[in-house]
């Protein structure tokens, strides 16, 4: 039993010709047996023993120190005799299926035995036969070489034969040629076929020479160089006509080389020629310069021909053609200087990579020419004119873009009066921005050409790396960007004074435009620029943070100035308003004066015009019930009113100063002119501090009589019902024309104040 | 190096009228004039002690009106202009007014301010400088370094020049000039130049700035527009005759060459609201003063366009002392424009600054609520304007 045992693990990689129908139901329990079989001899998976604590229990049945003795004790011991029973039935079952599961491996195993036998004896035959088969082949070859080594021998002498017939054959058919030479060469001379009597004579010339003690020969040496000598004439004739075209002449050339003509003088005489012709070639290109991409090909073709017959006089040749190139390429760049339409680019890359390509022959025919590295200066410079061009052509449209923008401003100003052109601005502000975007985009597709996979060019150092980052990175899209916010600083300083040449609300849009430039644009076009490109950044280039900061710097500068100019507008009317009127001898006031209607009015219509624009921002927080502001706003002027009433009694004249500093000490100090953020509110509340602040100073330039008092305190109550709702902080607000009343009662040389309810009543009549 | 502290002191009134008496080269004395129209107004004669600290002051009654402008004669300490308003009859009218300060003003500077406001001293009139033909009187300049004899009134549009005769006593209009144009014209604010013999003086009006010959009265040059808005005062370099400043409502402190006057030399624009006052001090010219309405007080070091442009010149026989300090001087920078230091003791709007005739580095502001601020320039600054 223990033998079979032992084979038993063998069965699995045994199994090459399968059982396959048994296999896939068995392998479960098969494994589990063999897994029970390893167990008990040991063995462990990963091969030899592997000593568990558990595996020397003596009562586990399936481990290795099994000791039944001890096992049966202990049953008896511990159970009962129903147990015992079970216990029996069901050994006696596990024992009964171990033994078939054993049966079925020694079944299986001695098949396979008998079927491996089986083969063995089968190739032991097949191999037998194969040898005889192999013998046989030996002795036929063996026959074969003995057979071709006997033909070979009787075909000996003929073949030799033959050999030395043909030989006579070949010396044969050149004797002929050369007796026909002359004859021949009299032909070609007549149908000026200089090239074919060239190449025969020069095959016949050598044989003539070396057998030229034979009369026979000698005769036909003499007319061959009678005939060659006037062919040569002929062809010299020709040369110095010089009329053919250029192809006849560099062929004239070559054949004249080949008759042993001396090379020097040909190449003297050739290159004046060439330089004649090119030169009148160049002057009709001078008179009308036409596309040069035709002129360059035909350039080029001479500069070939020059050099193939010319090849002994390098230093001549060199000096030659970089006499005509430069001459050529002065020509060429006047040409690409005319092209100033920034049109189509792609008909002058086009153009660039022809002259480009020529040149590069020139390059392989004359490695050592200064020309090939010349042309690509040319392309170079040609290159970063577009560029400029483009940049110009970007500035133009950006200011005439601008000049559109304005005249849609002022044009609808004339046909809808009042503030419905205000409307407009949020879409001016995305038409603006999106066609310069157009523009740029469409700019820098067609400097694109330049880098593209198919021109020559395209791979040289400079426009891999300096073109993409230097050239149109920096100095197109950069400085585009610069320009942009400079043009916009210059509208702040320009028109900084006086403030009427500029439109405020192109102000407002441009401070916008910046503004989005530096959140989103700037980016944008960058990463655009650099993807494009593939930008590689060997020189240091212009960070986006650096330009970013530079368009937000704009933006405040023209939203500020916004503010200013704004501010100054209304300003203006209040100055005028105070300082033209007679303060000391008024009327009583019934109304509010038109002017701060006005300034309210105009208040408003920015805060329209700027919410277009802006987001709101955020205020302090206001008192829920704006009725009740007022009212507080009533109480809180009564009490002023009051304090400035008290004051002046002659009693107490420092407690004015006193009280005005301690309320001073608790405001904090406001900013006039000072940088605003970007947002309505924070715009309005520049704007209504700048024209507040301007009352202020006024009134204290002025003296007023019991009534100027009075019409102020009426004007700023207005004001006060009106302007709180534009600004972050109303008590910035209150605090001003609190200080626009008290200063006024300061200068009033009667100072009664108005009845709080009589103000109201004025201000709310309207 | 601390620097010392500002030494503050207030007025009872508002005021606007602030000048150094220019007569005085010992003591540090400012006159500060008030504007009130319900009480006698007064001019506090401001002396400052350097050494202590302290300051003593003196109130002196000006009975005629509230005081828009002072001027203190070159020549006499105790002679003194003010442009005053009058209101008679509900009518306000401007007036101008030589006046003389009581001699025995010395005794009374020690004595404790309590006693001094109980029996204040009125100013002795010399003479008006009146005449009703040519309207409201907006500033009177003395003659600079003259003999106390000539005094130039801004009227309206008028330029008057007098001649005061008999120790003060008796003005005469000796020439006029008269601003022609269209509509309201009026005289802002003037100065007279130190340069070229006395014989020019400047006048602001709107947003030009105008110079006058003196001997022809007529106009020698004009910066039309020289700020967006109305030019609130002018000062002439001491030093480099052709440089002059002005400040205006724009916030903006302009340095102009009269020789050229399409375009500022330089700009300043540090303010935050109108700058109502422009002082060079008087002989560190790069040591500009503005006062504005935005509260503030700015002193500025305009190097780049002063007559010491490389700092304190160096003399040859101290060049050739010896390589090391060529050397020294070599590596010192040259000192760039920019703002020494921005004075916020004010809490109201700041309409005159002035420095003093006898400290050139002191000087004292006031602003409208009263408050007169004297400050020093900063000690680093000074010394190093000086070495």
């Amino acid at each position: 039993l223990i033998l079979i045992r032992r084979i038993a693990p063998s069965p699995v990689p045994m199994d090459v010709e399968g059982d396959d129908s048994a296999l896939p139901e068995d392998s479960g329990r098969r494994r589990k047996v063999h897994g029970m079989l390893k167990l008990y001899y040991g063995l462990n998976e990963e091969g030899k023993s592997n000593e568990q604590p558990q595996a020397l229990d003596p009562c586990d049945i399936n481990g290795p120190h099994f000791d039944p003795e001890i096992y049966m004790n202990k049953l008896r011991r511990e159970c009962t005799l129903a147990e015992l029973m079970d216990q029996e039935t069901c050994m006696v079952k596990q024992i009964r299926s171990l033994d078939s599961d054993m049966q079925t491996l020694v079944y299986e195993n001695y098949n396979k035995f008998i079927s491996a036998t089986d083969t063995i004896r089968k190739m032991k035959n097949d191999f037998k036969k194969m040898e005889d088969e192999m013998d046989c082949l030996s002795a036929n070859m063996e026959a074969i070489t003995d057979f071709s080594a006997r033909i070979s021998g009787t075909l000996q002498d003929q073949h030799t034969q033959i050999t030395k017939l043909s030989g006579v054959h070949t010396l044969l058919r050149k004797l002929q040629f050369l007796f026909e030479l002359p004859a021949r060469l009299n032909k070609c001379l007549e149908l000026q076929a200089y090239s074919q009597a060239v190449s025969s004579h020069r095959r016949a010339r050598c044989v003539l020479q070396q057998y030229s003690h034979l009369p026979s020969f000698r005769g036909i040496q003499d007319d061959c160089h009678a005939i060659m000598d006037k062919l040569a004439q002929e062809l010299r004739q020709k040369f110095r006509d010089g009329g053919t075209s250029a192809k006849d002449l560099s062929e004239c050339v070559e054949l004249l080389l080949q008759l042993d003509e001396p090379a020097e003088e040909l190449c003297d005489k050739f290159l004046s020629h060439a330089r004649s012709r090119l030169e009148s070639d160049l002057q009709g290109l001078e008179a009308e310069i036409r596309p040069h991409s035709s002129s360059s090909r035909r350039e080029s073709s001479f500069h070939r021909s020059s050099l193939t017959a010319a090849a002994a006089s390098d230093e001549l040749l060199h000096a030659f053609v970089d006499d005509l190139a430069a001459c050529y390429f002065s020509l060429v760049e006047r040409r690409i200087q005319e092209e100033k339409s920034v049109g189509d680019n792609s008909l002058l890359v086009r153009a660039l990579d022809r002259f480009h390509r020529r040149l590069q022959a020139v390059a392989k025919l004359l490695p050592g020419s200064s020309v090939p590295h010349h042309g690509t200066e040319i392309v170079i410079r040609a290159a970063t004119e577009r560029v400029k061009q483009y940049l110009s052509a970007l500035q133009s449209f950006y200011m005439d873009s601008l000049t559109d923008v304005r005249q849609a401003l002022a044009t609808p100003r004339l046909s809808v009066a009042g503030g419905a052109s205000h409307l407009g601005g949020a879409e001016l502000l995305s038409s603006l921005s999106a066609s310069i975007l157009n523009q740029i985009k469409s700019v820098l597709a067609s400097v694109h050409l330049f880098t593209a996979k198919d021109i020559t060019f395209s791979n040289k150092p400079y426009f891999k790396g300096e073109f993409c980052s230097q050239g149109v990175r920096e100095s197109l899209v950069v400085s585009f960007i610069k320009f942009i916010c400079q043009s916009s600083r210059q509208f702040c300083e320009s028109a900084g004074d006086k403030g009427g040449s500029t439109p405020p609300i192109l102000l407002l849009l441009l401070s916008r435009l910046c503004l989005d430039y530096e959140t989103s644009t700037i980016s944008y076009i960058l990463t655009l620029t650099d993807e494009q490109f593939l930008v590689q950044h060997h020189t240091p280039v212009t960070p986006v943070t650096a330009l970013c900061a530079e368009a937000r710097e704009a933006a405040q500068k023209l939203l500020n100035h916004y503010v200013k100019v704004q501010g100054l507008i209304i300003s203006q009317m209040l100055r005028k308003s105070v300082e033209t009127r007679d303060w000391v001898n008024t009327i009583e006031p019934r109304n509010v004066r038109a002017v701060m209607k006005r300034v309210v009015e105009d208040a408003t219509s920015i805060d329209v015009q700027v919410g277009l624009l802006y987001e709101e921002g955020v205020r302090k927080a206001h008192s829920s019930d704006s009725s009740k502001r007022t009212f507080s706003v009533y109480s809180s002027s009564r009490q002023q009113a009051a304090r400035y009433a008290a004051s002046y009694t002659p009693s107490a004249p420092l407690d004015t100063n006193l009280l005005s500093n301690i309320h001073k000490l608790f405001s904090e100090r406001i900013d006039i002119f000072s940088s605003v953020e970007f947002n309505k509110v924070s715009v309005m509340t520049g704007i209504i501090k700048i024209s507040l602040k301007t009352f202020l100073e006024c009134v204290r330039l002025r003296t007023f009589g019991r009534y100027g008092l009075q019409q102020i305190q009426v004007d700023c109550h207005y004001l006060q019902m009106y302007l709180w709702r534009f600004v972050s902080d109303e008590n910035l607000v209150h605090f001003l024309l609190d200080e626009i009343v008290g200063s006024s009662a300061h200068r009033c040389l009667d100072p009664a104040p108005m009845e709080q309810s009589v103000i109201e009543v004025i201000c709310e009549r309207g | 190096m601390e620097d010392d502290a500002p030494v503050i002191y207030g007025l009872e009134f508002q005021a606007r009228a602030l000048t150094a008496q220019t007569a005085e080269t010992d003591a540090i004395r400012f006159l500060v004039g008030t504007q009130s129209l319900k009480f006698e107004n007064q001019i506090h004669v401001i002396e400052f002690d350097d050494e202590n600290n302290i300051i003593n002051k003196n109130v002196l009654l000006h009975q005629a009106g509230e005081i828009w402008h002072i001027g203190a004669s070159p020549a006499d300490k105790a002679v003194l202009t003010t442009c005053y308003n009058k209101t008679s009859d509900s009518r306000v009218v401007s007036c101008a007014a030589v006046w003389r300060m009581p001699c025995d003003l010395e005794t009374e500077s020690h004595e404790s301010p309590d006693d001094s406001a109980h029996n204040p001293q009125a100013l002795e009139l010399l003479c008006h400088l009146d005449d009703s033909t040519y309207g409201n009187a907006a500033c009177v300049l003395w003659e600079p370094m003259g003999d106390g004899k000539r005094v130039i009134s801004l009227a309206d549009n008028h330029a008057l020049l007098w001649d005061l005769q008999e120790s003060f006593t008796q003005a005469k209009v000796s020439s006029t000039a008269t601003l022609e144009g269209k509509g309201q014209l009026k005289f802002t604010s003037g100065k007279w130049s130190p340069h070229h013999n006395s014989s020019q003086f400047a006048t602001a009006n709107e947003t030009a700035i105008r110079a006058w010959d003196l001997r022809t009265m007529s106009q020698i040059y004009c910066i039309e527009n020289a700020h967006g808005q109305l030019v609130r005062d002018l000062d002439f370099n001491p030093n480099r005759q052709y440089y002059l400043a002005s400040c205006g409502d724009d916030c903006k402190v302009k340095f102009w060459d009269v020789r050229n006057v399409q375009e500022p030399v330089k700009t300043l624009e540090d303010h935050s609201h109108w700058v109502w006052s422009v002082r060079y001090n008087h002989s560190h010219d790069q040591l500009v003063l503005t006062a504005s309405s935005d509260s503030r007080l700015i002193l500025s070091n305009m190097v780049s366009i002063s007559s010491e442009p490389f700092g304190h010149l160096v003399d040859d026989d101290e060049l050739s002392e010896g390589e090391d300090n060529h050397q020294e001087e070599k590596n010192k920078e040259p000192l760039k424009d920019s703002v020494v230091s921005t004075y916020e003791e004010h809490e109201d709007s700041v309409y005159a600054a002035e420095w003093s005739s006898a400290d050139p580095w002191l000087f004292a502001s006031l602003s409208y609520d009263g408050r007169l601020v004297i400050n020093r320039v900063p000690r680093a600054l000074k010394y190093r304007i000086l070495l």
